[in-house]
This record gives structure tokens, C-alpha cells and sequence, in this order.
């Protein structure tokens, strides 16, 4: 998932970022209140102007001057490079001078349980029909009330179909690789993917907070570890184009950057199920264009600008009609985008952990550690 | 500034009197800006350490001794006592590989002494993550030194070089190396050559000579080096993630990811404070020992 796309920064750019949070931090947090407010669907777009956070090459590079041509509205974009990243300056408590802001499924729940989105007002987002069917009825906003989904996708084992003699099909094909494979297999390290290959083997939720179950998770888990190359969020794709690795651990649009360089790298979703992730839109309580920031994600839901996001991130969009717009060619080259909706809404939608958020970090700790 | 003293002709009180103004106020900006953009967020960050990460991160500003329990729970102190190992293991290397260099470099004639110093100096002119990377290339199973190892027949299978502890050490040792040679650069060219002649000339072979006169004399150039390695490389986050794959989690990783990742910033604060109370330890114990060695003999 984009979200993830960070690798180890300079020291000093993260002690820098570590002083700024702290100022943020610093000036106190506030509670924001659930009820939405007024708008005007006939406001006067062209006095408005938003700012956009997103993740970095997330949208098209010309979409805010198309979307000013479209609507009349100025926007200004800003990038964020983690979910964390843009947690940290919307839970500062002050304004964040942020109207609207891309984010993981999960993390836009907890927002919205603090009070700190608008709810989405469906009668300014008409493009939300062209979602398909069950984006509706996710756990982590059920009916879509407080976020609009961008992209989605899932997790699963990407692999050398010439490197290995059969293709994997269980997560226990990663967790416990047969003996010549040893080595030559990455996971992720980020906390809810490290845990996913042994809740799913395990026949667990990947939302799961018991205790038991998460000590047998990080068994499986610490005995996984000595079996590993090395722990990759980031640029485990090319691992597998090097031949390094054989199979990794790795998110669908993720391993159609492996595919593009390499036809032998093929992607599977493990028989035992995985999990299903959402990148979603939110319009922040603080934002004093809300008119203009709901036309944005009206606009952002035009099926040309979904099936951008298809074609040039690769990754599965939520969006019907842009799915359908793809071309033949496009899904042939890359199987995942082949994948419906339905097969999409089979894997289990990560919701926020609450409290035990601190359990699984400790977690990773004590497994990556071991 | 003595200059200035010894040809003032007015009253030795009075200029010092006015020095000691004039030193205090060139103080001022220096310690204007530590005070402004280190003291006061350190400060800030550290008043966090007595208090609880929120549902959704953030601060809940309810008094706590929880993140001190948990910063010396078994994790947490495995990772710690890891750390101390791998970054005491980086700096005897770093000492041994920069002993000699800093000492040869010492004695060589004026104009390729900068030369060689500015060597010394030029990794820092490229970006720290793009180094580390290189170490990448050099030690993977497809890289640099497997390769030339198997095509002289020393090896016919790679050897697991990259994403070990031993990669991670030579990591460190590679980053902070300059920071070795620079002080016992500055502490062996400021010795006196006429000592280590004299040692010789009364009988001491060149190792005793080295071992009783230039070895002592050195070791607060030593002391210093160690620290300015020992000091980042325990904080150092980026060569465990990049060179040991991840597998090996230093106390650095662990803050970071507190802050970064877990949104937990109150743990994250108390693991820098404890990191911080060992390292003010260790600049206490060097400049104790330093001056003791500077003054022969106990203060």
C-alpha cells in the first residue's frame, strides 16, 4: 500500500520531524463533535480553495488544474509520506490547513471516531454510484458515511513462477518454506502484515486482539523468522526481479511492478484468505470549503481519473465504471487487475485496533528482535 | 585574546573583567540556538515520559510510571543490551582500523596530510542512505564480493554476507570511521616526537616506546573517538533496517518506530530518555578520565 512507501530517512530529517510533532503535539489536543455541518450544494466554487494531502504520485500530476477547469475551485496539493505521518498533523489539535486528505481505511475510522471528519454528504458526491457493489459495507466505515474509497487491495505471496517448482498456495508455503527456498523469502514488518501470513494460517481474523491467539501469531512467527532474507515493506518487488528472493510477501498492485519488469512474476492470494485494504478520501471538520473539498472527491471519483490511478499506480480501484474502462490488454499483462469486486470483498477489511494497537507493536518488536 | 592581555597597558583586573563580558557574549548565539531548537524540544519530548499514549496515538496527559516498567520489561531491555553490543563491537573496530590510519597520517609531510584528511572527510559529501545502499551491492549474494571471491575460486557458494549482525557492524564502522580517525588524528600530530626519540634513544624498543609513551599521551584523542562512535552508532536505525534486513532491532529502530509507526509517543520518549541518561553516563566517565589522564594523575 502506498502508505507504506517509506523507507529509512536521514537522521536529521527524522529528528527534525520528531521536534516538529513534539511542538505540534505541544499545543494541546480538542474534541471534535460528530454532527455534520451545513453546506450549500449551490455554493459558488470558484471562491473556494482547498488543500489536498495525499501520498506522493498518488493522483495525476495535472489534477488540479483539471479539477479547477471542472469545478471553478483552486486546490493546492501536499504530500504525506505515511499514514502515521499525516495522523501525527491531524491529531495535532490545532488546524492543519488540510481540507482534504487520503487515507488508509483503518486510520480514517479512527479519525472519524475522534470526531475530526465531516461526514460525507452523498448528495455533493453523486460519482459515489459508481462504486461497486459491497464498497458500501465495510467494517471500518459501514456505508461509507465518513470516507470515500480511491483504491483497494489485498495482500498475498508474489513469486518466481521459473524459481520455484510449485506455486504457492498457503501462507504456510512463506511461513515454513520448503528447505531450498530457505533465505530466500522476505515478509513485511510493518505491524498489521507482519501479523497477517500467521492469523490467516492460523485461522484467525487479522483484526484479531486476543491475547492467546496473537502469542501463537508471534510464535509462528518468531519461527519464521530464521528463515527469512530479510524483513521488506518496501522493495521487495525487486528482490524478485534480482532473483534474491523467490517469494515475498507482498500487496497486489505492488507485485505488478515486479510483473511489469519480469513476466514470471505472478501474484496468489493464499487459500487461507488475506486481507482486504482500502485507501479512502476524508474532508477534515476543520475545513472551511467543504463545497469545494466534497466536489474533489466527487471529481476524483470520475471514472477516467479512477482508472488512472489503475493504470499508472496499478492497483485495483473500487470504482465500477473505471474498472470497466480499463483496457483488455492492461488486465491481461497484469492478472490482480482482473480481480472483481467480489473476490476483492472476500478478504477481511482491516479496522482500527484500538488499544491494542500497543500490543502489536510490542509484538513486532519482540518477534523482529528475536 | 592573550595577545590582547600581555599588551594591554591598563590593569590586568580590568581587561579580564571585560574578557570574561566579552566570552559571555559570544556565547550568546550559540547557546541562543542550542537552548531554542535542542533544549526546549528535547524538554518537550521528555515531558512526555509520565504520561499515556492516546487510543488514536497522541498524548494523554495522565500521569504514569507504565513506560518506564515497560522500557526495562525483558524486551525492551534485550534490545538495549543488543545495542550496547553491536555498537561496542563497531567501535573497537573502528578504533583498530583507525588507529593506524589516523597515526600514519600523522606522519606524513605537510601537503599530503590534508590530502589524506580530506580523503578521510570526503564520504560525508554524499548522502548517508545512498553509502549504505552501496554496502548493499558490495555484500548480497549477487554482489561485489561474492562474486570476486568466486571467480578466484576462494568460494563456490555465496557466503551470507548481507543482513547479518557482522554486516550491520561493518555498516557502522564504515558511517563513523571518519569521526575515529579526525581526534586521534588531532591528539597523535600534536605529540611531541622528541618524547617517542627519547624513549628509543634510552633503550625502549618501538613497541614499548608506543605501548608507555605515545599509546598514554593518545588516550584521551582515544576516549574521544570511541565516544563520537559509539554515541551514533547506538542511535543509528538506518544500517539495521537497510544491512540487516530488518532482522536485528536496535534501541534507534525501536524509538523510531514509537514515533513514527505506533504513534506511541510517551514510550517512545521514555526509551530516548534511557538512551540519553547511558550516553550523559558515558560523556561523564570520558571527560573524568580525560582530564585525569591530562593532568597525570587523580583531580
Amino acid at each position: 500500500m502506498k502508505a507504506l512507501a517509506f523507507t529509512g530517512r536521514r537522521p536529521l530529517a527524522a529528528a527534525a520531524s520528531l521536534v516538529l510533532a513534539a511542538a505540534l503535539v505541544a499545543c494541546g489536543g480538542s474534541d471534535g463533535d460528530d454532527s455534520a455541518s451545513d453546506l450549500d450544494p449551490d455554493a459558488d466554487l470558484s471562491k473556494q480553495s482547498i488543500v489536498v494531502s495525499n501520498w506522493a504520485d498518488y493522483m495525476p500530476e495535472d489534477v488540479a488544474e483539471k479539477f479547477e477547469e471542472a469545478t471553478g475551485a483552486s486546490m493546492e496539493v501536499t504530500n504525506h509520506a505515511t499514514n502515521e505521518e499525516l495522523m501525527a498533523k491531524l491529531t495535532a489539535g490545532s488546524d492543519s490547513g488540510i481540507d482534504v486528505a487520503f487515507v488508509s481505511g483503518q486510520f480514517a475510522q479512527a479519525l472519524a471516531e475522534q470526531g475530526l471528519v465531516e461526514p460525507i454528504h452523498a448528495d455533493l458526491v453523486p460519482n459515489m454510484d459508481n462504486l461497486a457493489e459491497g464498497v458500501q459495507n465495510l467494517s471500518y466505515d459501514e456505508g461509507n458515511k465518513n470516507s470515500v474509497p480511491y483504491t483497494w487491495g489485498t495482500t498475498g505471496i508474489c513469486y518466481r513462477a521459473d524459481l520455484v517448482d510449485e506455486a504457492p498456495t498457503s501462507w504456510n508455503d512463506l511461513l515454513e518454506p520448503a528447505d531450498e527456498y530457505k533465505g530466500k523469502v522476505t515478509m513485511m514488518a510493518t505491524d498489521r502484515w507482519l501479523m497477517l501470513p500467521a492469523q490467516k494460517a492460523l485461522g484467525f481474523s487479522a483484526n484479531t486482539t486476543d491475547e492467546d491467539e496473537m502469542a501463537q501469531v508471534k510464535d509462528k512467527l518468531v519461527a519464521a523468522k530464521k528463515n527469512l532474507l530479510a524483513y521488506d515493506d518496501t522493495t521487495f518487488y525487486e528482490r524478485l526481479i534480482s532473483g534474491e528472493a523467490v517469494m515475498v510477501e507482498a500487496w497486489d498492485g505492488w507485485c505488478n511492478y515486479g510483473t511489469a519488469e519480469n513476466e514470471n512474476i505472478k501474484f496468489v492470494v493464499p487459500d487461507e484468505g488475506s486481507d482486504l485494504w482500502v485507501d479512502t478520501m476524508v474532508v477534515l471538520k476543520t475545513s472551511k470549503n467543504k463545497e469545494a473539498a466534497h466536489a474533489f472527491i466527487n471529481y476524483l471519483l470520475e471514472p477516467e481519473n479512477g482508472a488512472w490511478a489503475a493504470e499508472n499506480i496499478l492497483y485495483n480501484v473500487p470504482n465500477q465504471k473505471a474498472m470497466d474502462m480499463l483496457p483488455a490488454d492492461l488486465k491481461a499483462q497484469y492478472p490482480p487487475l482482473q480481480v472483481t469486486a467480489e473476490q476483492l470483498l472476500e478478504g477481511e477489511s482491516l479496522t482500527d485496533l484500538g488499544e491494542a494497537a500497543t500490543m502489536y507493536t510490542q509484538l513486532v518488536t519482540e518477534i523482529t528482535s528475536s | 585574546m592573550t595577545d590582547l592581555i600581555s599588551s594591554t597597558p591598563t590593569g590586568r583586573g580590568a581587561v579580564e573583567r571585560s574578557s570574561r563580558w566579552e566570552r559571555a557574549a559570544l556565547l550568546v548565539p550559540g547557546l541562543g540556538y542550542v537552548s531554542a531548537f535542542m533544549a526546549v524540544p528535547v524538554l518537550l519530548v521528555l515531558s512526555y515520559v509520565f504520561f499515556q499514549r492516546g487510543r488514536f496515538g497522541g498524548v494523554v496527559y495522565e500521569f504514569t510510571w507504565d513506560n518506564f516498567a515497560r522500557a526495562f520489561s525483558p524486551t525492551y531491555r534485550a534490545v538495549l543490551v543488543d545495542s550496547l553490543v553491536i555498537a561496542g563491537a563497531a567501535t573497537v573496530l573502528a578504533l583498530l582500523i583507525g588507529y593506524p590510519v589516523a597515526y600514519a597520517i600523522a606522519m606524513l609531510p605537510d601537503r599530503l596530510r590534508t590530502i589524506a584528511l580530506v580523503l578521510v572527510v570526503i564520504p560525508f559529501w554524499t548522502n548517508f542512505l545512498v553509502r549504505t545502499y552501496a554496502w548493499i551491492v558490495l555484500l548480497s549474494n549477487e554482489g561485489l564480493v561474492n562474486r570476486s571471491l568466486e571467480r578466484i575460486g576462494v568460494i563456490e557458494d555465496p557466503l551470507t554476507l548481507l543482513y547479518t549482525r557482522g554486516a550491520v557492524v561493518v555498516g557502522l564502522v564504515y558511517a563513523y570511521l571518519p569521526l575515529m580517525i579526525l581526534p586521534l588524528y588531532a591528539s597523535i600530530s600534536k605529540l611531541d616526537p622528541e618524547l617517542r626519540e627519547a624513549a628509543t634513544n634510552l633503550g625502549a624498543s618501538r613497541f614499548k616506546a608506543f605501548r608507555t609513551v605515545t599509546w598514554p599521551l593518545t588516550l584521551p584523542g582515544v576516549l574521544t573517538g570511541c565516544i563520537f562512535v559509539f554515541v551514533p552508532s547506538l542511535g543509528n536505525f538506518i544500517v539495521p533496517e537497510l544491512l540487516g534486513g530488518g532482522k536485528f532491532v536496535m534501541v534507534g529502530n525501536v524509538v523510531r518506530d514509537q514515533f513514527l509507526k505506533a504513534r506511541d509517543w510517551p514510550f517512545g520518549a521514555t526509551l530516548a530518555l534511557v538512551l540519553i541518561v547511558v550516553l550523559v553516563a558515558l560523556f561523564f566517565v570520558q571527560s573524568r578520565v580525560s582530564r585525569r589522564l591530562s593532568t597525570g594523575g587523580p583531580s
